[in-house]
């Protein structure tokens, strides 16, 4: 065992010197690095991308309850030295002298919020400081809206229960504000403390109690795990997913753009070593072959390949985790100026991952060959009979796919992801050596065909080149069309991505609604429109009604086993009615009425809705409108984006079916942030109007979506610079075959352009083919993960197929050329080992 | 009868640097080679038979001295124009075969036609696979062949250009005694069919003899050899 090590370590350090090793520990180490810091990046963004969801929370973890929260959460909380805090939440009336407006009464413990801050300001008009306190004993802080309802300044005393309390400062934005955006009444935040006095809260009074957590996100998952099962009636967990749905998804999309970049970037570093060990191995089978010669046993053989393996292996792996660890640093402090707080520490996972995937890869790739010397005597090997051997080329890289297939499985996180994916590469595969296949066919006829043009017979030999190498060619063609096609992919999903997110929350995007408005009121509005100078403004009737029979079956009597199917069919709907569909409204089935079908008895609805009380296409449904029956049959669902903050409706009926009965408006259009003077002045002409400002929380969920946008742009330059380690190992694995070749060309007299065109042709073949393939094959996996996993719609993007065949047609000949131009200038008899 | 040479050299002096040590391998060397001549080069082992080969064949290029082919003087030609020489006028054997492997018998003849952009490149390497012996073996890849039968595609690869020279660095000092005598029955009568100027490297004393010149390099410097 002494000995094999001894030989292991010489003979690696032989191969070092030989070069054999370089090109192989230098993509070992980059890819090493590279799913290293994507790991340790992704994992870092993931986490501050959640504590960035958690300001919308106040905290990472909310524990909520229509009753005081029991104690054993709170003393699980604590023993495992998670922060808490605990709010209450309810309605009540707020008075000023004369004056009383309902309002949402928010009571915080000290402490919050756990997660982000508050910002409060002098006056409603004031930009106001960034705290991260609570109202002190005896003060409270209130909304813009509320300070004006009641016409209160700082220093005045508000009555709140049995309290007088002092308006300490006007409260411009909460983070945590959330919950229905139609419900809401102007919010007054109060100190928890006070709460007992106000005698406000009685048995039976309807309150929100809140246990807020936070701490690092295992500790919180674990909380989250093991409280769940022990939840009693009118209780609930929440995160940062369930508590702001127009977060949730973008979060979900940005992570899985981070498991989607992990996983290129994994097969993105297996393909640059699969590739770049082909030389390494052809110079450790010689080696090897020489010391069965020399007398060395199998075992010996085989020991010392095994101890060789795990020695480069694991100092690639270490010195890649170490260059990993450095890369993400510099990304962390690139990145760091767009994230409000410090990115969180890496963790080890990362390190683990690196050092398993640079082992299992080496042994992967080293294995079939091992497997196969074992039979083979000194002679075989000498005799070079290896090839001829039993084990098929193909055979040789079942355990590197193996491999590779797990890791793409381990890092994609998602199933189907990971399987699509997988789907992908196999078809590229195929394609690629399908079409080499064709095209040395093509060219093979074509040769027959002499040519009088020197310069295109210099090109039909270069393109004859794939058929010299006909399986290193094809190697090199699929590495380039990976590299390329998840590149590719990368680009096209994150461009997608930020669209959708742009889209979603354009910057004109409405941003207060108004509600309550009458008919006679609507002039009026519109008027306030045009002083205002806003443009898309929108005014949505609507009209109330109870639905009361579905298909002539009585709903009162269903036992409704979903809470919240009985809450809708319990509340009033809000029918409206409109001639076109909404735009970001999505038609899933039946039709949308024409201009004829005006006045018809139709109903469109939406989808969730539908499902939640089992409602299908063609259903007839009983509405009482103010104490007229009314019935509707449902000719269209729909698919409603609710995360867009838009007026959206669960029913819609055409026009000229709701006009007779008597309706209420809502308004929705677009204020600067902090346009609150023209407001005031509406809601003075009318006070009967109610208007709910989503500006401040609009920019905030922008300002989140827009970080997730760099994040994902900076993971994705990540993944650039591990697919160029791919293509350079791509031209690096044949570069010794492609000197002597060229070599030997220049002996019989080609002149060094012949020998230039000619590989510059055989590259540009492998190039174009590879880009094909990789446009056609990524083209497909992002529309279908589009489709299918991220729910965000597909857009081709002629420019970028374009220019990535374009640029592959080039720059991959170009960087070949590159690699061999040196060569070209040496004399050949210096290139020539023996002549 | 004065006829100009078709292989002159001219103070050829070759050096290379190892360790900071001048090493000098050809000193002021001078040669002439007329043409259908043909001429064995003898020494021991690294005495610099095939630097010498490998500048005559402008391979390489000299520290100082010239080298003329054909009325042409190599100095004045850069490494494209030495190759288009190659191209035209020569053909090679090698010790090692050089012969690539991912191409059959067939294509490793027909290379050098087809960077000639020859139109029969086919017919030609057949015909001259034919004359080798070798009209079985065409499709075979290099390592499917034996030694000598691989020189033998070397050989036809070599003459199926119609060189004016042919250069020959031990073709047989990879193969065993029998097969080396069957590879130099098989180049010397492919070489008078021809009419080929051969220059053939080589420290085998009998090989040696059966050219009609031997030139000794001893210490960077060429003697003629009289034989008797
Ligand atoms: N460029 C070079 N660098 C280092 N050594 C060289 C170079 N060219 C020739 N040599 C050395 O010169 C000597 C002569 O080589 P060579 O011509 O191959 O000898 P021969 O063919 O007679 O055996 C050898 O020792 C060889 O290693
Ligand atoms: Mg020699």
């Amino acid at each position: 065992m002494n000995l094999s090590v001894r030989l292991a370590w010489t003979q690696t350090l032989n191969l070092w010197r030989s070069g054999a090793l370089r090109v192989l520990v230098f993509s070992l180490v980059l890819a090493v690095a590279a799913i290293t810091s994507t790991g340790f990046f992704t994992q870092r963004v993931e986490t501050s991308l959640n504590q960035q969801g958690g300001l919308l929370l106040g905290g990472d973890l909310a524990v909520l309850s229509d009753h005081e929260i029991p104690d054993r959460f709170l003393k699980r909380a604590m023993n495992q030295g998670i922060a808490t805090v605990k709010t209450y939440e309810f309605a009540s009336m707020v008075v000023f002298g004369e004056t009383n407006q309902l309002s949402e009464i928010k009571a915080v413990a000290a402490g919050f919020p756990l997660r982000g801050d508050l910002t409060i300001g002098k006056g409603p008009t004031d930009i106001g400081q960034v705290v991260k306190t609570t109202p002190n004993l005896g003060d409270v802080w209130l909304e813009p809206r509320l300070a004006n309802l009641l016409n209160v300044k700082i220093g005045d005393k508000v009555e709140v229960g049995e309290r007088q309390l002092a308006v300490s400062a006007i409260l411009i934005r909460e983070p945590s504000r959330g919950g229905d955006m139609f419900g809401f009444a102007p919010r007054l935040m109060m100190n928890a403390a006070d709460l007992p006095s106000t005698k406000l809260i009685q048995y039976g009074s309807r309150v929100k109690y809140q246990l807020l957590l936070a701490s690092s996100p295992q500790k919180v998952n674990q909380y989250s795990a093991q409280t769940k099962p022990e939840l009693g009636r009118g209780e609930k967990i929440q995160d940062v997913r369930n508590a702001r749905p127009e977060i949730k998804s973008a979060l979900e999309k940005a992570q899985q753009f981070l498991g989607l970049s992990a996983m290129v970037s994994v097969i993105l570093a297996m393909a640059a070593m699969l590739l770049s060990s082909l030389p390494y191995i052809k110079q450790t089978l010689d080696a090897f072959a020489l010391m069965r010669c020399f007398g060395a046993s199998k075992n010996v053989v085989l020991q010392v390949l095994a101890i060789q393996t795990l020695l480069i292996a694991f100092f690639s792996a270490l010195l890649g985790v170490a260059f990993g660890y450095i890369g993400q640093l510099g990304l962390a402090k690139l990145a760091g100026s767009l994230f409000l707080e410090a990115l969180p520490p890496a963790s080890a996972m990362p390190v683990l991952l690196g050092i398993i995937t640079s082992v299992a890869m080496m042994f992967a790739v080293v294995l079939p060959h091992a497997w196969q010397m074992r039979n083979l005597t000194a002679m075989n090997i000498l005799r070079r009979d290896t090839l001829t051997q039993p084990v098929s080329a193909q055979a040789k890289f079942l355990p590197a796919i193996v491999v590779m297939v797990a890791m793409i499985f381990w890092q994609a996180r998602d199933i189907k992801l990971a399987y699509s994916t997988i789907l992908a590469l196999s078809l590229l595969c195929i394609a690629i050596v399908g079409i080499s296949y064709l095209l040395v066919g093509l060219a093979y006829r074509l040769f027959n065909l002499s040519t009088q043009r020197p310069m295109l017979n210099d090109i039909k030999i270069g393109v004859l080149g794939l058929k010299r190498r006909f399986g290193l060619s094809t190697l090199q063609m699929i590495g380039f069309s990976m590299g390329l096609m998840v590149l590719m992919l990368l680009a096209l999903i994150r461009g997608d991505l930020i669209r959708n997110w742009q889209a979603s929350l354009p910057a004109d995007a409405p941003n207060r609604f108004v509600i309550n408005i009458q008919p006679a009121q609507i002039a009026g509005v519109k008027q306030f429109f045009e002083q205002q100078h806003i443009k898309g403004g929108t005014i949505f009737p609507m009209v109330r009604g109870r639905l009361i029979r579905q298909n002539g079956k009585d709903l009162g009597k269903t036992q409704w086993q979903d809470e919240r199917a009985k809450r809708l069919a319990e509340r009033d709907f809000n029918l409206s009615w409109a001639a076109q569909m909404q735009s970001d409204n999505k038609l899933l089935s039946g039709r949308w009425w024409t201009s004829q079908e005006y006045g018809k008895p139709y109903l469109s609805i939406e989808q969730d809705l539908a499902k939640t009380l089992g409602i299908k296409l063609g259903d007839q449904l009983d509405f009482d409108v103010a104490g007229t029956p009314l019935t509707l049959t449902v000719t269209s669902l729909r698919k409603v984006e609710w995360d867009t903050m838009r007026a959206n409706f669960f029913a819609v009926a055409p026009p000229g079916v709701l006009e007779g009965f008597s309706a209420n408006y809502i308004s929705s259009f677009h204020l600067p942030l902090g346009a609150d003077a023209p407001m005031n002045q509406l809601i003075r002409t009318y006070p009967n109007l109610t208007v709910i400002d989503v500006a401040a929380l609009m920019q905030q969920v922008r300002g989140i979506m827009q970080k997730m946008s760099s994040a994902i742009e900076y993971v994705f330059i990540f993944s650039l610079i591990a697919g160029m380690a791919v293509l350079y190992s791509a031209l690096v694995a044949t570069r010794q075959e492609r000197v002597t070749e060229a070599t030997l060309m220049r002996v019989f007299g080609a002149s060094r352009w012949q020998v230039s065109v000619a590989y510059i042709s055989e590259f540009a073949s492998i190039g174009i083919i590879a880009a094909v393939v990789a446009t056609v094959a990524a083209n497909l996996l992002a529309y279908y993960l589009s489709a299918y996993v991220l729910d965000i719609p597909f857009q081709f993007n002629l420019t970028l197929a374009l220019s990535a065949m374009l640029g592959a047609a080039i720059l991959i000949p170009l960087a070949a050329w590159l690699v061999l131009r040196g060569f070209l200038n040496v004399a050949p008899r210096q290139l020539l080992n023996s002549i | 009868m004065q006829q100009s040479p078709i292989i002159q050299a001219q103070r050829l002096t070759y050096e290379f640097i190892s360790h900071d040590n001048h090493i000098r391998v050809l000193e002021n060397l001078n040669l002439s080679i007329f043409a259908g001549e043909q001429v064995a080069i003898i020494g021991s082992s690294g005495s610099g038979k095939s630097t010498l080969l490998s500048l005559l064949a402008g391979l390489d290029v000299p520290s100082s001295g010239s080298v003329q082919i054909l009325n042409k003087s190599f100095s004045s030609l850069d490494e494209d124009g030495r190759a288009a020489i190659r191209a035209s006028s020569m053909g090679f054997v090698f010790q090692s075969f050089q012969l690539l492997p991912s191409l059959t018998a067939l294509e490793n003849v027909m290379l050098p036609l087809q960077l000639k952009n020859h139109p029969h490149a086919k017919e030609l390497s057949s015909g001259a696979l034919n004359k080798v012996g070798l009209s079985a073996r065409v499709l075979h890849y290099p390592k499917q062949l034996s030694g000598g039968e691989q020189q033998r595609v070397a050989i036809a690869r070599a003459f199926a250009t119609q060189p004016a020279i042919l250069f020959a660095d031990e073709p047989t000092g990879n193969l065993d005694n029998a097969t080396g005598q069957v590879i130099i029955e098989l180049l010397f009568k492919m070489n008078a069919e021809a009419g080929t100027t051969l220059v053939l490297v080589t420290h085998d004393a009998v090989l040696a003899n059966r050219c009609q010149r031997q030139l000794k390099l001893v210490n960077g410097v060429l003697n003629e050899v009289v034989t008797a």
